[in-house]
């Protein structure tokens, strides 16, 4: 009786007693969220246009925020760094469209994988040589983000906000907003968009795959930066973070590897749901679970629904 | 804010001065073989289209008609032989380079971009006419909105030819099959090509629907000077349409003229009905 007392009743009674609580919990899952569903977003991009699934979206997060951090150190003032990094993520883009993809183009979608395997050691190895491997700070007040905290009153209790977290909400939404404007009202977006329908249309129409795949990847660059710059400022910029972008991967579970909005609402739905499990009902497994809730997530919804949420259902005409 | 000039209304041609007059070769394609493995899909065929004709190619399942519209189109390279395109002889041409030379096309099952709307659909075929970088497109909004309605002006042209009006803003996923294949002609048209592939434009079409395309084909062929070349089963679409017909069997030319010469060829006759052996 006293487990399902546990598992049913107490945690609700908590959420009533203590509803500031609940508030935070779910703002700091939020905040959590968007991250993972920005890094899920690099993951759609690069998914949609050219199939390929990219193990390297998560170190190139790392990547593009120890590029920041560098150039940084070099003396070079922060937002001349920012420009330079979004440049070097371009670069970077242009060479494994060039030295990756193309001599792979029609190859089998596992071959393709391997090669996004192997860019994650290049880059990882690349990264620890430049840089080197030991943790660095996010240059956050450099860059003008705001530190503070504000504590609002509610239920009689405080809700903090971590000032750099609206930051990040906020960045995070005008950057998806405008993604979303791009893909949907430039020759670009469009071009993308063919491309991700119907290779072979795309061609006919007079679109470059080569020139297409160059975009998404630098597209995927800049979101792999900005996510690398709000996740830094709220840890640091070490090799650890990579680690958190296989959270991502049960994001797309849940979410379908083909869908925007799918990354998005996936992303908070593991975010959120992952803190209010760890706060209310962590005890029952001793803590930790915030570690493990996502993949459980993502198991049950292959089992029964593998396409996600908002996927593509695969329909095989026989 | 930026200097193009306004086209004249409705002249869909690119009238890129391409120096080729009506009735002078357009496209010439000499003695092309083209194999996959030991399978050799087309066998030293040669044949030419000329400027301004509607040039039919047909033959039964399996002869390499769409193999052919492929060599043309850059999908597929050809082990022997060349291909001319307005005197110039290529070598191994992208596809999006054949569309950017003026070579557009539908296909055998219609390749639309499902997930859009007509619209989208027919503007992505303005992507080569389009300039604006991307650069432009991301920051400087201005010029590219003004390219974009431009375009826009041209597409709706095109719409309104192909009267699909009340369906521009629909998904063309959920569309009736005879309305995607306009849509999929529109969308060849926005390239303002020079020479238009048409695979099977009236595949599975009722008889309603062929007579609508085949009032497009004839309409975009008068009124534009579109060269066009179309593979059709119907024999007496073909008839009604072609100039010229060139007939395949087995990937060789058996046959090559004006209707009238080709229905009466003994061979073509053979091919479709069969011999005894």
């Amino acid at each position: 009786m006293d487990l399902l007392n546990e598992i049913f009743v107490a945690p609700f009674v908590l959420i009533g007693e203590l509803p500031d609580l609940f508030v935070q919990t779910i703002w700091e899952g939020f905040v959590a969220g968007i991250l993972y569903a920005l890094i899920a977003l690099g993951f759609v991009l690069i998914f949609k246009a050219s199939g390929v699934f990219n193990f390297a979206q998560g170190i190139m997060v790392v990547f593009a925020a120890l590029t920041l951090v560098g150039l940084h150190a070099l003396g070079i003032p922060a937002w001349i760094a920012l420009f330079l990094t979004i440049g070097v993520m371009a670069l970077l883009a242009m060479g494994i469209e060039r030295v990756v993809l193309r001599p792979l183009v029609g190859q089998h979608d596992a071959i393709l994988l391997m090669a996004t395997i192997g860019l994650t050691l290049f880059l990882k190895g690349a990264g620890e040589s430049i840089f080197g491997g030991e943790p660095k700070t996010m240059i956050t007040t450099e860059l003008g983000l705001p530190t503070g905290v504000t504590d609002l009153e509610m239920f009689g209790g405080l809700v903090s906000l971590q000032h750099l977290d609206i930051a990040a909400v906020v960045i995070a939404t005008v950057m998806v907003i405008a993604l979303a404007i791009f893909f949907s009202k430039t020759r670009i977006g469009r071009a993308l968009r063919a491309v991700a329908d119907d290779h072979q249309a795309a061609l006919s129409v007079g679109i470059s795959l080569n020139q297409i795949w160059a975009i998404v990847w630098f597209a995927a660059g800049v979101v792999a930066l900005v996510t690398g710059i709000m996740w830094g400022a709220r840890s640091d910029v070490s090799f650890a973070l990579e680690v958190i972008a296989l959270k991502a991967l049960a994001v797309l579970i849940l979410g379908g590897f083909t869908s925007i909005p799918g990354a998005i609402v996936g992303g908070l739905i593991i975010g959120i749901g992952e803190k209010i499990f760890e706060v209310y009902w962590g005890g029952l497994f001793g803590g930790g679970v915030e570690a493990w809730f996502a993949y459980m997530l993502a198991l049950i919804f292959l089992l029964f629904r593998p396409q996600g949420l908002f996927g593509e259902k695969i329909i095989e005409r026989v | 804010m930026n200097a193009h000039t306004k086209p004249p209304a409705m002249n869909l041609n690119s009238g890129r001065d391409d120096g080729v007059a009506v009735g002078e070769e357009l496209l010439s394609v000499d003695n092309v073989t083209l194999r996959f493995g030991g399978v050799t899909a087309i066998e030293d065929i040669s044949f030419d289209i000329r400027k301004g004709e509607v040039r039919a190619i047909i033959g039964p399942n399996g002869a390499g008609k769409t193999s052919m519209l492929n060599v043309i189109n850059g999908f597929y390279h050809p082990q022997e032989g060349t291909i001319r395109f307005r005197g110039e002889t290529r070598t191994k041409m992208k596809p999006y380079e054949a569309a950017a030379s003026g070579i557009a096309r539908t296909f055998q099952n219609v390749a639309l971009f499902t997930g859009m709307s007509t619209l989208d659909n027919i503007m992505s075929g303005r992507s080569l006419k389009m300039n604006k970088n991307f650069i432009t497109q991301m920051f400087y909004y201005g010029p590219a909105r003004d390219e974009e309605i431009e375009h826009r002006r041209r597409v709706e042209e095109i719409i309104d030819f192909l009267e699909i009006a009340h369906i521009r803003r629909q998904p063309v996923g959920k569309l009736p099959y005879g309305l995607q294949k306009r849509v999929e002609l529109g969308r060849a048209l926005a390239l303002e090509p020079d020479l238009l592939l048409l695979d099977e434009p009236m595949a599975g079409m009722n008889l309603e629907e062929k007579e609508d395309m085949s009032r497009f084909i004839i309409d975009v062929n008068q009124q534009f000077g579109t060269t066009i070349a179309l593979i059709e089963h119907d024999m007496g679409v073909v008839m009604d349409l072609a100039d010229r017909v060139v007939v395949l069997d087995y990937g060789k030319k058996i046959a090559d003229g004006i209707p009238e010469e080709v229905q009466a060829s003994q061979e073509v006759i053979d091919a479709y009905l069969g011999v005894p052996h």
